[in-house]
């Protein structure tokens, strides 16, 4: 018999985002020791998001985080608008609602940096040990393939007999326990973004809002160049995030740097006048998983789990992840609390927690836009035609150019005709998905 | 109007001045590299399109024409993770910098 192995804590999770957070907090208050390790100097130095934040997920976890006067929240959102666009008209369709703002409200903008470090601190304060300044390099396994710990850039050796890796898009964790392969560029988006300071009077003033209240906007079409991706812009207390993300394989494709990219959509008229003497605090990039359910590795092996980005959960038709990250963080945790009180550590014990994904909103929600971003790519016509066609039919809508009526149906009809009728339904069918 | 992309505009911000606006932990220890350099390198032989070169959002790789070689400015380097997959030919090796050390965001 080999020597039992002498563990450190009774888990180690590892980056300390959205989903290692929710990790750590959910087992720190099952009475585990958790260790929740991360790379940056402190929690949020190296993350970057949007950042929109659904408030359920959040909520599940710390409970009215909204009513806490030091929660890191920017403006709860009451206004939603997408942009379709071509190099000079766009089409906005918007909604409103002060509901919004009942019960639960549905969303509010975030700045990551605090966030995390406020997040983290309630992973604390429930008694995980938090370690920041510490890159994992490897996972230690034992010679039948048990993972038992980490070890870090220092050459340290941390033991636990399960470890949870939420080190967010391309894992190397993952890879490291040998579920994935480096992604492909396929898989993944390129985001840029910049922090622009602007007083919240003015900010209020150019969106239409009620002091403190919020409004996102997200723009398709021609702001893309011809790329698979959006641009965003998001409205925080005093500061406006706008950003820009594209396939990787389409930057690549095309030679285009993001920040080149993030300078011509700046420039757009849709996005002009709301950033107009608006000052650069702060410029950013991060990847963001794309290859969803079908990139997704296996999620549980001996003494492992995989949660948030490391496991590809994201919805890239609503801009979540940062939710999907929590609540699969919060699952993971739960999971090791049930396998701790089993003292089984087992991958058969931890597959408990895809039961557990595929009974919350995570698994049919992935399933649902699952091949719904090639169905976009396969047809092209999204990226230009479509928002072109829709800019030239909103013009005849709206002008009076002193033709009859009857005439702008027929000149319509033939624009259709120009892509087949039968082309445009099969284009628009895998949309059906994301109508609702 | 065209929806194609026409360059930079004239008062573009350049990569350069939006790193300024960044905090870092300088490391003295490079976290990228790439595998292979010199005449045989596929930055050489193969590469065309250099897509390290036009792509990182830090700009970290340039081309050096003279001596027929990819510069590494690795202490710019944002931590996208973009380049662990950037390179057609797989010839560039991307760690995450030691505990603590690279960017500092202060917004995210
Ligand atoms: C431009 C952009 C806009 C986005 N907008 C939105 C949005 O509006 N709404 C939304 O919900 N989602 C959005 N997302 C996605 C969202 O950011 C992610 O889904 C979310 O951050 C995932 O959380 P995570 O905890 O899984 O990973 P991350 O937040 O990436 O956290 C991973 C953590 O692990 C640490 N780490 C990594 N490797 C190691 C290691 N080896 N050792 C130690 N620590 C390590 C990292 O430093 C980091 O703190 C956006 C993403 C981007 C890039
Ligand atoms: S992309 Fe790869 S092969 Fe091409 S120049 Fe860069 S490092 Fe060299
Ligand atoms: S990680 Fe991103 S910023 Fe850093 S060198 Fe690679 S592509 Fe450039």
């Amino acid at each position: 018999m080999p020597d039992p192995i002498s563990y450190d804590f009774d888990a180690i999770v590892v980056g300390a985002g959205p989903a290692g957070v929710a990790a750590a907090l959910t087992m720190a208050r099952g009475g585990l020791n958790v260790a929740l390790l991360e790379r940056g100097e402190y929690p949020g130095a190296k993350n970057v998001q949007g950042a929109v934040l659904y408030s359920r997920m959040l909520h599940e976890i710390v409970p009215d985080f909204w009513k806490d006067p030091s929660a890191a929240i920017e403006r709860p959102i009451v206004e939603q608008k997408t942009c379709i666009t071509t190099a000079d008209s766009w089409i906005t369709v918007g909604y409103t609602s002060l509901k919004f703002l009942e019960g639960v409200p549905n969303c509010y903008t975030i700045i990551r940096v605090r966030f995390d470090q406020w997040f983290a601190a309630k992973a604390e304060a429930a008694g995980a040990t938090l370690l920041t300044g510490v890159t994992v390099r490897d996972v230690l396994k034992t010679s039948d393939g048990k993972i038992f710990g980490v070890k870090t850039s220092e050459g340290d050796e941390l033991k636990a007999p399960v470890v949870i890796a939420c080190d967010g898009v391309n894992s190397l964790l993952a890879q490291k326990a040998g579920f994935i392969d480096e992604l492909r560029p396929s898989e993944v988006a390129l985001g840029a973004k910049e922090v622009l300071a602007l007083d919240p009077a003015k900010i209020e003033d150019r969106f239409n809002l009620e002091p403190g209240q919020g409004a996102t906007m997200e723009l398709f079409g021609g702001i893309t160049e011809g790329m698979l991706g959006y641009a965003f812009i998001y409205t925080n207390k005093d500061t406006l995030s706008l950003g820009v993300g594209c396939k990787l394989t389409d930057y690549q494709r095309r030679g285009v740097r993001p920040s080149d990219h993030l300078e011509r959509v700046k420039r757009h008229p849709a996005l002009r006048k709301l950033i107009e003497g608006a000052k650069t605090l702060e410029y950013s990039s991060h990847l963001i998983p794309e290859g969803g359910m079908n990139s997704m590795p296996p999620l549980a092996a001996d003494g492992f789990l995989v949660a948030g980005d490391a496991a590809q959960m994201i919805n890239p038709a609503y801009r979540e992840g940062s939710n999907l990250a929590m609540t699969s963080g919060r699952l993971a945790g739960e999971t090791v609390i049930e396998a701790k009180t089993k003292g089984d550590f087992s991958k058969a014990t931890l597959e408990a927690y895809k039961t557990k994904l595929k009974a919350s909103y995570i698994w049919p929600d992935m399933e649902e836009v699952k091949d719904l971003e090639e169905a976009v790519e396969r047809s092209p016509g999204f990226l230009e035609f479509y928002p072109k066609l829709a800019c030239d039919l909103a013009h005849m809508r709206f002008s009076a150019d002193g033709q009859p009526k009857k005439d702008h149906i027929w000149k319509a009809l033939g624009m259709l005709r120009e892509r087949g009728l039968i082309r445009i339904a099969r284009d628009l069918w895998p949309l059906r998905k994301v109508a609702i | 109007m065209s929806d194609k992309p026409e360059g930079l505009p004239p008062d573009a911000m350049t990569v350069e001045a939006k790193l300024g606006f960044l905090e870092y932990k300088k490391s003295p220890e490079t976290h990228i590299s790439l595998r292979k350099t010199g005449a045989d390198s596929p930055c050489v032989t193969e590469c065309k399109s250099k897509p390290c070169t036009t792509v990182c959002p830090a700009k970290v790789y340039e081309w050096e024409e003279h001596e027929k070689k990819v510069l590494v400015a690795y202490e710019n380097c944002i931590e996208c993770g973009a380049c662990r997959m950037l390179c057609p030919f797989d010839n560039i090796s991307c760690d995450w910098p030691k505990g603590g050390f690279g960017v500092k965001y202060k917004f995210g």
